[in-house]
């Protein structure tokens, strides 16, 4: 098992951990920046602030139920819905790809795809505002057309690790899947 | 090549003995369903399971060995079974063995023709059995289009599901039947059979067959003399409760056939519509209950005619305010008195007739209360019919005001036409130029100035009445959209996804056991079940859903010429 720290595109720091279970299973893990306490009680102190601030001018005190009511839904939905802790990548050759999410509340979000419909793992480059970013991602095939690509399925796209990260990955997943290719050729050899 | 033997989890702790199951070439993987115990003669288990492939159309084999060394008779126990790869010969042969306290397991493999020098690596993927074959798989678009589904299962994990599907005749026998053959699997212990179950499905054929019965009655009686009379004919197609009892009472006719659903999507089918049909009717009962409980129905009785009083009160002012100055706005004195008399005294004649309706009023509702026990959606659609009976006035001056409107509006791109020289070939369907004479012109002009100077105050009437029209036509088409809502609602998916999320699954999703150089790689294979709205979206029911048939535009356009306009339209086909 390897580790090691990258950074992602925003500039956070994050953390890209290699394990090797066999000859040909990978898993690629991307540890995101945690939430910092530091932005979680100033978010919290400023809607605090202004539900105070509006019950001052209205005397109502339903506002500041209102806001404290508010402050719990919006932590659990970000918590839940929205905060990214980790994305990993399994390479399971002659099986197929698996992505995960996990976000911040424990849940996991696991996406499969088939090796029959893998065409090939690249690293794409986009246009994004003034910058131009790196992303891995999996082309598809159909697998009775073997010739075009019918999907582009980006990866790792809430941790976005820079080129660097990237490139590790890719190396990875390029030995795994070249193994395909020589199985394959052998298989129609014999 | 990678070999990948799919392991059912319930067999782990299994005896030593034989495996049987499914050998999958092009995908070079093992889909093992059982394992044969011993003592058993092997001519018996060959029978047996040609008797199995024979029913289930799975091509079933002996696929290798299994050792489970509790034991220490190590030495005789492996010579035993190479032996067996020689009686049962299949190519390769599987050799798993596990030894005692430890989790990882050791698999090799014999082969008679070797395919290729290198070693051979293994993928054991354990799989839950009960879970795999009670599930079924969703694949995504791009493989649902593939017609040839035996010939090549371009999908391994459908491949995979369908073998266990499909050998469900092999978990009927336990381990407690006196049989020749000893197998284990999930149900090795004992077959799981509930009597409710049992119950129900022979209830449910004579109950079948009687709604099939009664059924057929009420659609050939609604056959034969509604399409004979014209009025009732009519009534029939511009009621929505009829088009409602009629969508129900096909449901009622689907769920009632006696053939047996042929797949998955028409068991579902059927379920999610008894399972709508029996939440609409709770809900319906629900409501009955509610209004005829203190005397409700007497109360809305009572409100009705003084809320049409009210409504024809409001209008009357409405008019009286059009005949003054409106919005400071000057009217043409003579068509605004004409226009206003005229809807007066239409006001005038709805308002007695109601009158006249008013000491049967409570009857009609009590009775038409009943009906309510039908279903919700029923209830839904009698409302918003007598919110279309109430409001009958307002769509007749809307019918008056736009028809006045349209011709105006007609005649003055005519007349405008004319004042230009232009003529409109029918013909041609295009703007022609054409010589008129003077007097032709002289008459045309005149019409122009006076339609023109006439157009502000049979506009006004127009854009009021059609904003009211609008309105009620916005609450109606409401109303339609719960009841399309109610009517659409797969339930029972919904409930399954929430409780047996197994059952409707997208995909699978892997996790690496714990692992040990040198021996093969255990993944542990789990169901991963849809998303909410892809349930939804997939087990929706067909609806004689009515949206705007017009884009925006087209009504704008509509709107502004002065042609009538149904945004509900029924066109009596069915709109997934």
């Amino acid at each position: 098992m390897e580790a090691g720290m990258y950074r992602a595109v925003s500039g956070g720091r994050i953390a890209l951990q290699r394990r090797q279970y066999s000859a040909s299973c990978r898993e690629f893990s991307v540890r995101c920046p945690r939430l910092q306490l530091r932005s979680l009680s100033a978010a919290t102190c400023s809607v605090w602030l202004a539900a105070y601030g509006l019950f001052v001018l209205s005397q109502n005190s339903m506002v500041l139920s209102a806001a404290i009511f508010i402050t719990l839904i919006g932590l659990i939905v970000y918590l839940h819905f929205v905060k990214i802790d980790q994305e990993s990548l399994l390479v399971i050759g002659s099986l197929g790809i698996q992505m995960t999410s996990s976000y911040a509340s424990g849940k996991e979000n696991t996406t499969f795809i088939e090796m029959s419909q893998v065409k090939d793992v690249v690293i794409n480059e986009a246009i994004y505002m003034q910058k131009v970013i790196y992303y891995l991602c999996i082309l598809l095939q159909d697998p009775r057309e073997p010739h075009g690509v019918s999907e582009v399925v980006p990866l790792f796209q809430s941790s976005k690790p820079r080129l660097d990260c990237l490139v590790e990955v890719y190396r990875s997943c390029q030995e795994i899947l070249e193994q395909r290719k020589t199985s394959d050729f052998t298989r129609t050899l014999n | 090549m990678v070999l990948k033997v799919f392991f059912p989890s319930c067999c782990a702790t299994a005896e030593s003995g034989l495996l049987i199951g499914r050998w999958i070439p092009e995908q070079n993987s093992a889909v093992v369903l059982a394992v044969v115990h011993f003592p058993f003669i092997p001519g018996q288990v060959k029978q047996y399971l040609s008797e199995v492939q024979r029913v289930t159309q799975i091509n079933m084999c002996v696929l290798g060995s299994w050792s489970n060394s509790k034991q220490e008779k190590e030495g005789v126990l492996d010579k035993f079974l190479e032996d067996l790869s020689t009686i049962f010969s299949h190519e390769p042969w599987i050799q798993l063995s596990k030894e005692r306290d430890s989790k990882f397991w050791s698999c090799c493999i014999f082969q008679k023709y070797p395919s290729s020098p290198k070693e051979d690596e293994f993928i054991l993927v354990y799989y839950d059995q009960r879970k795999v074959m009670l599930s079924q798989l969703h694949p995504t678009d791009s493989l649902t289009t593939s017609a040839d589904h035996e010939g090549n299962d371009a999908s391994k994990l459908g491949a995979v599901f369908d073998t266990v599907a499909k050998s469900k005749v092999l978990f009927m026998t336990d381990r407690y039947d006196d049989g020749p053959i000893k197998l284990t699997h999930w149900q090795s212990e004992g077959v799981e059979a509930s009597i409710i179950v049992e119950l129900m499905k022979q209830a449910s054929v004579p109950v079948c067959m009687l709604l099939t019965f009664l059924l057929s009655l009420v659609s050939s009686v609604c056959k034969s003399r509604v399409m004979k009379f014209w009025p009732l004919s009519f009534i029939w197609s511009k009621l929505s409760t009829c088009e409602q009892l009629g969508h129900r009472l096909e449901h009622l006719q689907i769920i009632s056939s006696n053939r047996k659903a042929q797949n998955q999507t028409q068991l579902m089918r059927k379920a999610n519509i008894f399972v709508s049909l029996f939440i609409d009717m709770a809900l319906g009962i629900l409501l009955m209950s509610w209004l005829y409980r203190e005397n409700r129905i007497g109360q809305l009785a009572d409100t009705l005619i003084p809320v049409a009083d009210h409504i024809a009160k409001e209008l009357q002012d409405l008019l009286q305010w059009l005949m003054g100055v409106p919005a400071g706005l000057k009217m043409n004195r003579a068509l605004d008195q004409v226009l206003g008399r005229f809807f007066l005294y239409h006001i005038h004649l709805w308002i007695s007739y109601i009158h006249l309706m008013s000491p049967f009023i409570e009857m009609i509702l009590w009775y038409v209360g009943l009906s309510a026990c039908l279903g919700l959606t029923v209830a839904l659609s009698i409302l918003s019919d007598i919110i279309a009976l109430l409001t009958f006035h307002i769509y007749c001056f809307y019918v008056y005001g736009a028809r006045l409107y349209c011709l105006k509006i007609y005649g003055l791109s005519s007349l405008w036409r004319l004042f230009r020289g232009k003529k409109w070939n029918v013909l041609r369907q295009r703007v022609d130029s054409c010589s008129y004479d003077l007097d032709q012109l002289f008459i045309g002009t005149l019409l122009f100035t006076i339609l023109l100077f006439l157009l502000p105050t049979a506009a006004l009437y127009y854009l009021v009445f059609t904003l009211l029209r609008l309105l009620v036509v916005v609450v109606q088409g409401l109303i339609h959209l719960l009841v399309d809502l109610i009517d659409s609602l797969p339930l029972y998916s919904v409930i399954l996804r929430l409780c047996r999320s197994y059952r409707l699954a997208a995909s699978v999703k892997f996790r690496v056991l714990e692992q040990k150089p040198g021996k093969p790689l255990r993944l542990l294979m789990q169901i991963n079940p849809l998303s909410y709205g892809s349930v939804v979206q997939t087990y929706r029911l067909t609806t004689y859903a009515c949206y705007p048939k017009d884009s925006w535009s087209s009504l704008c356009k509509k709107l502004f010429v002065g042609e009538l306009i149904y945004p509900w339209k029924h066109k009596g086909e069915k709109q997934d």
